[in-house]
């Protein structure tokens, strides 16, 4: 099975056994480079995909709690790199695991080799939030000649035509902004979002995810009923940083 | 996205800048800029593209721009020819006055013609970021002017060495925002503004200062500083009757030094030249020489010359002057200096501070530290090349950098 693929079955395995699917997302040696690997194999128990951060000095569309965790993890030394290096002598950590990064850290890295690095360490695709369709065509490229997902953004904000270009190029799954602004804000999830989720879901053939703002679980179960999976972020990273188990915390949310 | 460029390629490219054609569809300048924004901002972006196209080629909209330019800011600003700097440096110097501008430096060209914009879309309010805070007063007078509320994002760094413009935004009816993540300077504070603007990409109109970010903001601010270098060419013919050998301006992000260049840039004879903020060094993190030291990445938006690690990771910049402590650079100059159009180099803080205190002594004119890097880089350039007719732009006046020069003294 192709690595974007792998993402699809896994959010399509977690439907078909009626749960949703949960996709987590840790900043990359957060809190301590030292557990990496461990704490992303304890996630994945309890995960259909990981969500993993690659650290970035400029994290111009997330909020404190990320901008935090970041910070402490490049003081620490991780870099794209360091991530991928201990991905793939890790083998595997139990669930597909997608890559979210910045464009420039990628772009000093070189496409080419990063794809095939990408393979090597078991990732399966990228979320890019400061490369819009319009820039991508290079690192898609890359991207596809392995198989890897380039997983697209749409937002509330989104005109019709605008979604149809986005979902039609998005693998692995389409991730939903379900709020206007950056990660781990409002804990309120605006009245209109099961009408957007319905309406990007009408469109595509692979999973959708929701994601932002996401931090209690009646918001999994609500959006649930409209999206393939929920991405849980900045909640998660809160429960890291004042040394909770993340697992309990990602079980209390999908009960 | 290459940025090894053959001749024939070059010429090409300069060929299309001077015909118009650039940036092109896409916002390219060549290989460099284009919209690298998250997905929330991309219909914000594309009704601000919409909105420029119609604005500025509206012959009313235009008509609004230049009686505010004329019977507000104070335009056209002098040309001043620096009798005493000429006289110390064998050369014919003229200073493109800048300073004389309202709220005291070029800023207000590009705050003004945005705020004017952002009346236009109806915005419910405006922000904006700051480093040395001359773009964060200029925006918060065009916003009084215009009347539109303003909030002004400033690094905690930079609030502390540019206070008495801090004081200045609150005065003219802006809320000041003090970032205190990242670097705390000038790239913090955009990181910063962008976030915001996120959360409310209808409702607010962010009002980028420099000629960096996502199209359009390059050509944007580009167009609305333009005046300078038209005016100049005016004002040198008049006064010289022809054409300065040799331009100078300060770079940081590098809005006054395309307003200053752009018109000449069809004038093979008329050499340009960019300088940049040396710092204390040429090591990584030791000065903001984007152009002299970076490599090619994307930050804010825009590809362009970045100074960053083997991570890509940005790197924190040092300059004495705020306004120039910046990892990054317009993607205009990126493309100019990649073509050999522009030259660039770059002017320590020690040789920056010499040149304001040479510029106050000799004309009696206290320019912005900023613009001292401009003076500077005119001054070595002057001992290898005697008698030119040297024309630099003094992007702005040196108040507001009065506690630095006072803990220097």
């Amino acid at each position: 099975m192709q690595p974007h693929a792998r993402i699809s079955a896994a959010l399509n395995a977690a439907v078909a056994a009626g749960r949703v699917g949960l996709v987590p997302y840790v900043t990359a040696g957060y809190p301590d480079r030292n557990t990496f690997v461990d704490t992303l194999k304890k996630i994945a128990a309890v995960a259909d995909v990981i969500e993993v951060g690659v650290p970035f000095s400029d994290p111009m569309a997330d909020g404190v709690t990320i901008q935090r965790s970041s910070r402490i993890a490049l003081e620490q030394g991780v870099s794209l790199r360091w991530i991928l290096a201990e991905l793939a002598r890790a083998g595997t950590v139990g669930a597909p695991v997608v890559l979210m990064s910045y464009l420039n850290p990628l772009l000093v890295y070189g496409y080419e080799a990063l794809a095939t690095d990408c393979v090597k360490a078991g990732v399966c695709g990228f979320i890019v939030p400061d490369l819009p369709l319009e820039e991508g065509e290079d690192f898609r490229a890359a991207l596809d000649a392995q198989g890897l997902a380039l997983i697209q953004l749409v937002t509330p904000a989104t005109p019709d035509d605008r979604m149809a270009r986005l979902c039609a190029a998005s693998k692995g799954f389409v991730y939903a902004v379900t709020i206007r602004g950056i990660t781990g804000g409002t804990s309120e999830l605006p009245a209109a979002v099961p009408a957007y989720l319905d309406r990007i879901k009408a469109q595509v053939e692979i999973p959708v995810c929701a994601g932002f703002g996401v931090r209690r679980s009646e918001q999994v179960r609500d959006l649930g009923r409209h999206a393939d999976g929920v991405i849980v972020g900045s909640a998660l990273v809160e429960q890291l940083e004042a040394g909770n188990d993340p697992v309990e915390f990602l079980k209390l949310l999908r009960s | 996205m290459q940025v090894e460029l053959s001749d024939l390629e070059r010429k090409a490219l300069l060929t299309r800048l001077l015909g118009g054609k650039l940036p092109d569809q896409q916002g390219r300048f060549g290989p460099f800029g284009g919209r690298y924004a998250p997905e929330t901002l991309m219909p914000a972006l594309e009704r601000l593209e919409a909105g420029v196209k119609q604005y500025l080629a509206d012959p009313k909209f235009i008509a609004e721009l230049g009686r505010e330019l004329d019977t507000w800011v104070g335009r056209p600003t002098p040309l001043t020819h620096a009798r005493g700097l000429s006289a110390r440096w064998g050369a014919e110097v003229y200073l493109k006055r800048e300073d004389m501008a309202h709220t005291g430096a070029h800023k207000i060209n590009n705050a003004l013609g945005q705020a004017l914009l952002a009346r236009k879309f109806g915005a419910k309010q405006v922000i904006a970021e700051t480093g040395a805070g001359q773009h964060g007063v200029a925006t918060a007078a065009a916003c009084a002017r215009v009347g539109i509320p303003c909030v002004v994002y400033m690094g905690a760094v930079d609030i502390e060495r540019q206070a008495p413009n801090v004081d200045r935004m609150a005065q003219l009816g802006a809320k000041v925002v003090a970032v205190e993540s990242g670097d705390r300077t000038l790239r913090a504070a955009i990181d910063e503004a962008f976030r915001n603007w996120v959360a409310d990409p209808e409702g607010s109109y962010y009002l980028l200062g420099s000629a960096v970010g996502p199209h359009p903001y390059p050509y944007l601010v580009r167009e609305l500083q333009t005046v300078i270098g038209h005016e100049a060419r005016k004002q040198m013919a008049a006064m010289t009757g022809g054409l300065p050998d040799v331009a100078f301006a300060c770079i940081g992000g590098g809005s006054n030094a395309i307003g200053l260049f752009h018109p000449f840039l069809a004038d093979e004879k008329v050499q340009l030249v960019g300088v940049e903020a040396g710092g204390r060094g040429t090591g990584l993190g030791e000065n903001s020489a984007t152009l002299a030291t970076g490599t090619p990445g994307v930050l804010h938006g825009c590809y362009s010359m970045l100074l960053h690690d083997e991570h890509g990771q940005v790197q924190e910049t040092h300059s004495v002057s705020a306004g120039l402590d910046y990892p990054g650079v317009g993607p205009e100059h990126a493309l100019l200096k990649t073509i050999g159009r522009v030259t660039y180099t770059s002017a320590t803080d020690q040789e920056a501070l010499a040149a304001l205190q040479e510029c106050c002594a000799a004309e009696g004119v206290l320019p912005a530290l900023e613009s001292a890097h401009a003076l500077a880089g005119a001054k070595a350039w002057a001992q290898e090349n005697p008698a030119k007719r040297m024309l630099i732009g003094l992007s702005g006046r040196g108040d507001k950098d009065m506690p630095t020069l006072s803990k220097l003294a």
